[in-house]
């Protein structure tokens, strides 16, 4: 496939993952939808062919997520669970680092990564850095036997919501670092799950869109960890703090 | 221009003046000097009088009604001679659900998802309450669990949550928001004395073989995690890490309703007052007479109202909660002698439970699950604010009055907050701020779901008696009665023992909870 034809898929890809990070958090207040896509909805409303062809879409879509996400089972088989970690963290354009090891394996622009992890048979990973991929709850899955899992960033991913947080149970006995910032899918509820992470030093929830009370989250939330360090930028506090003020 | 103006306006008054052949008003209009007084005529424009005038207006009105005329006289419109109400079921329905509330609806997007021709079949759902006040759905706690001790309904809790973090894959509507059902991941928390330690860590033996993430405590752990707790008389706790916290009943009740709307449902308001049914007299091997009845058609009865309905059907699904009993008794069943199958009425009757929320400024954070003492007081936290839900079981002697929806406060006062303040110190200091009753469909014979179709009826499912847990357990139970009508058999989840066989054999199916 030719240069042009590449970056176009891949503007293509992003763009659908940004329209599926749209379409999945953002209600009715939304930024007003493209022409493009207000008149496929207006054929939609009324024709039965082209509803038929935006379900088959967004299940193509849906396909794809969960193909990427699938557990890595038949290089489990072969090379071990570590192995198979590792090559789907480089799968998902993820980047990670081994125990024992300072080097982080990382796939780079055009997806292409050094096949040198393979050397290192049988080392836990200690650090994964996952942002803005598309790591789902399923996905976690391919994480599971990571015991040794001390920092998972996070940061950006728009499938990553309350049921990931939730999952996040396996690792509590290891992790010391999260970093779930600008995740647009989690909401309080979630965050009341990281209440298993005991070990947790280092917490970064900046800029939830979805949490509508920041202030109050923030003050439970270090209640509930006592032990950690919580970040959490990009909240507009003060303006919350007039409306009180004018609301009596 | 201002001749033209002059025109038009000179225009306007004879016209005016011909439909109203008001001689006054055309005095004045012609008065208005004629020249470039066009603003003069623009004023006497805004002010509205003789010039947007009424002809336009009423020519639009009767060019309106025209078409409307015309429209309902082509084929294709629903015009009717004379008025027939608008909310009348439709006279024949391939499958009618009879209860609105979450395991029906459930059933009935089930159904429609698994049909194999689109609106291949016409699938009812009758409520008979509209604002659903009353309905056990919106009226419940919303929490869910795998932790029981029977497998099935593990089984079942776990497909329900599975089915729940992938709902907007199976309720999303195109063009709708997505569902939102606000869930709280904070797990529940069972605790148990000396005499029941036994049993818990019998049910955690069967949590864990079946799935389920659960995690056994000792009291010393519990105060580390969560040192609000009096941990005095507690031997061992069991606590739920995944799929298990609290959700709203309503946007799950809503979302499964529009999506089978959306595929085809249809939703109808009333009550379903009487069935009629052929009866088939069959001898069995034991030279003995076996009476099996059939509904061939249901009376749905309008609110408030003396106009029904009949709608012929071919299945009927019993999902009507905690009416689930005196709906069979419309059939007969219970009504035949005592020691004969007939006797035997569906063990299904409302039970009426108090729900408590209290406000307490300094009770546990974020990290408050739900928990369950094992002297029955259960209670989570409500939103952010300091504010708890809360409520017992209260023993079987004492069983309120189910005639109606009234709240007791002294059974808070009496039974509830004594053991709450117990359990957790800083509920000494708590205000009652509001409270509702609700009803359980409590199935007398073992508080276990019931599955399946009556012996004695051959076209009626039974998809009650959950006894508190069918919020819980609807999706999965909504696939499985699915599957038992189209596919004639359970196909994911086995739930064989669920069925009618364990209520005529007298054989009761009892969860070894501790509480």
């Amino acid at each position: 496939m030719s240069a042009p034809m590449l970056t176009l898929r891949r503007c293509c890809q992003r763009s659908a993952l940004l329209l599926v990070a749209r379409r999945q958090w953002s209600s009715s207040s939304a930024a007003p939808a493209s022409l493009l896509s207000r008149c496929l909805l207006f054929f939609a409303q009324r024709y039965y062919d082209v509803e038929m062809v935006l379900s088959w879409k967004s299940k193509l879509e849906r396909d794809q997520l969960r193909k990427k996400n699938l557990y890595y089972g038949y290089t489990e088989r072969f090379y071990g669970p570590d192995i198979a970690t590792a090559f789907y963290i480089l799968s998902l354009r993820g980047g990670f680092r081994f125990v024992g090891q300072t080097e982080w394996f990382r796939t780079n622009s055009k997806g292409k990564f050094n096949w040198d992890f393979l050397n290192h048979k049988d080392t836990p990973v200690e650090e994964v850095d996952m942002s803005n991929t598309i790591i789902n709850y399923t996905g976690l899955s391919n994480l599971e036997r990571q015991r040794h899992l001390r920092t998972l960033k996070l940061q950006g991913c728009p499938e990553v919501d309350d049921w990931f947080l939730a999952g996040l149970h396996r690792f509590q006995d290891s992790l010391e670092e999260l970093d779930i910032s600008h995740c647009p899918r989690i909401t309080a509820g979630g965050l009341a799950a990281l209440r298993n992470l005991r070990g947790l030093k280092r917490l970064n929830v900046s800029s939830l869109p979805r949490i509508s009370t920041p202030g109050l989250v923030i003050i439970l939330l270090e209640e509930m960890l006592p032990q950690c360090q919580i970040t959490a930028d990009g909240y507009d506090f003060e303006s919350s703090e007039e409306r009180v003020e004018t609301g009596r | 221009m201002c001749a033209w103006r002059r025109l038009h306006g000179s225009v306007r008054t004879l016209r005016g003046s011909l439909l109203r052949g008001c001689l006054s008003s055309t005095a004045a209009t012609r008065r208005q000097p004629g020249r470039c007084g066009g603003l003069t005529l623009c004023q006497r424009l805004s002010t509205g009088g003789a010039l947007r005038n009424d002809f336009f207006k009423d020519l639009e009105d009767q060019l309106a009604a025209m078409r409307k005329k015309a429209a309902d006289a082509l084929p294709g419109s629903s015009w009717m001679p004379f008025e027939i109400n608008p909310n009348l079921p439709p006279e024949t329905a391939d499958i009618v659900i009879v209860g609105g509330g979450v395991v029906g609806w459930s059933i009935a997007y089930w159904l429609k998802q698994k049909e194999r021709l689109p609106r291949g079949m016409r699938v009812l759902v009758v409520e008979r309450d509209p604002s659903y006040s009353r309905a056990s759905t919106v009226l419940s706690v919303g929490g869910i669990r795998q932790q029981f001790s029977l497998p099935e309904n593990i089984y079942l809790s776990l497909a329900s949550a599975d089915f729940m973090r992938n709902i907007n894959e199976h309720l999303s509507v195109m063009n709708e928001d997505p569902v939102d059902l606000q869930f709280n991941h904070s797990g529940y928390l069972f605790l148990a004395s000396e005499e029941v330690a036994h049993i818990m860590e019998e049910n955690y033996n069967t949590q864990r073989l079946a799935g389920a993430k659960v995690s056994l405590l000792s009291p010393q752990r519990v105060k580390e995690n969560f040192p609000w707790i009096n941990t005095e008389g507690v031997a061992l706790a069991s606590y739920g890490l995944e799929n298990e916290g609290w959700f709203d009943p309503w946007s799950l009740l809503n979302a499964f309703r529009r999506k089978a709307i959306s595929l085809g449902a249809i939703q109808c308001f009333g009550e379903v007052t009487d069935f009629k049914y052929t009866t088939h007299i069959r001898t069995t091997a034991d030279e003995e007479q076996l009476e099996t009845r059939r509904i061939k058609s249901v009376k749905v009865q309008m609110p408030n109202s003396m106009e029904y309905q009949p709608v012929e059907c071919a299945i009927v699904v019993n999902a009507a909660g905690a009416y689930s009993g005196k709906l069979a008794e419309m059939l007969g069943i219970g009504r035949g002698p005592q020691d004969s199958i007939y006797g035997l009425p569906v063990p299904v009757e409302p039970r009426k439970r108090y729900v408590y929320v209290v406000h307490c400024p300094d009770g546990p954070g974020l990290d408050c699950p739900l928990l369950i003492d094992y002297s029955g007081v259960y209670f989570r936290r409500e939103g952010l604010g300091g504010n708890y839900i809360s409520g017992i079981s209260p023993e079987e002697a004492e069983e309120p009055d189910t005639s109606n929806l009234e709240v007791d406060h002294q059974f808070f006062e009496d039974k509830v907050w004594p053991k709450l303040a117990h359990r957790v110190p800083a509920f000494e200091k708590l205000k009652v701020t509001s409270a509702w009753a609700g009803f359980y469909d409590y199935n007398t014979f073992d508080q276990n779901g019931i599955i399946g179709i009556h012996p004695l009826i051959s076209n009626m499912y039974f998809a009650t008696g959950f006894s508190g847990h069918g919020l819980q357990h609807s999706p999965a139970v909504g696939r499985a009665v699915a599957e038992l009508i189209l596919d004639g058999g359970f196909k994911t989840l086995n739930l064989k023992r669920m069925s009618f066989s364990r209520i005529f054999a007298q054989e009761p199916m009892l969860e070894q909870n501790i509480v």
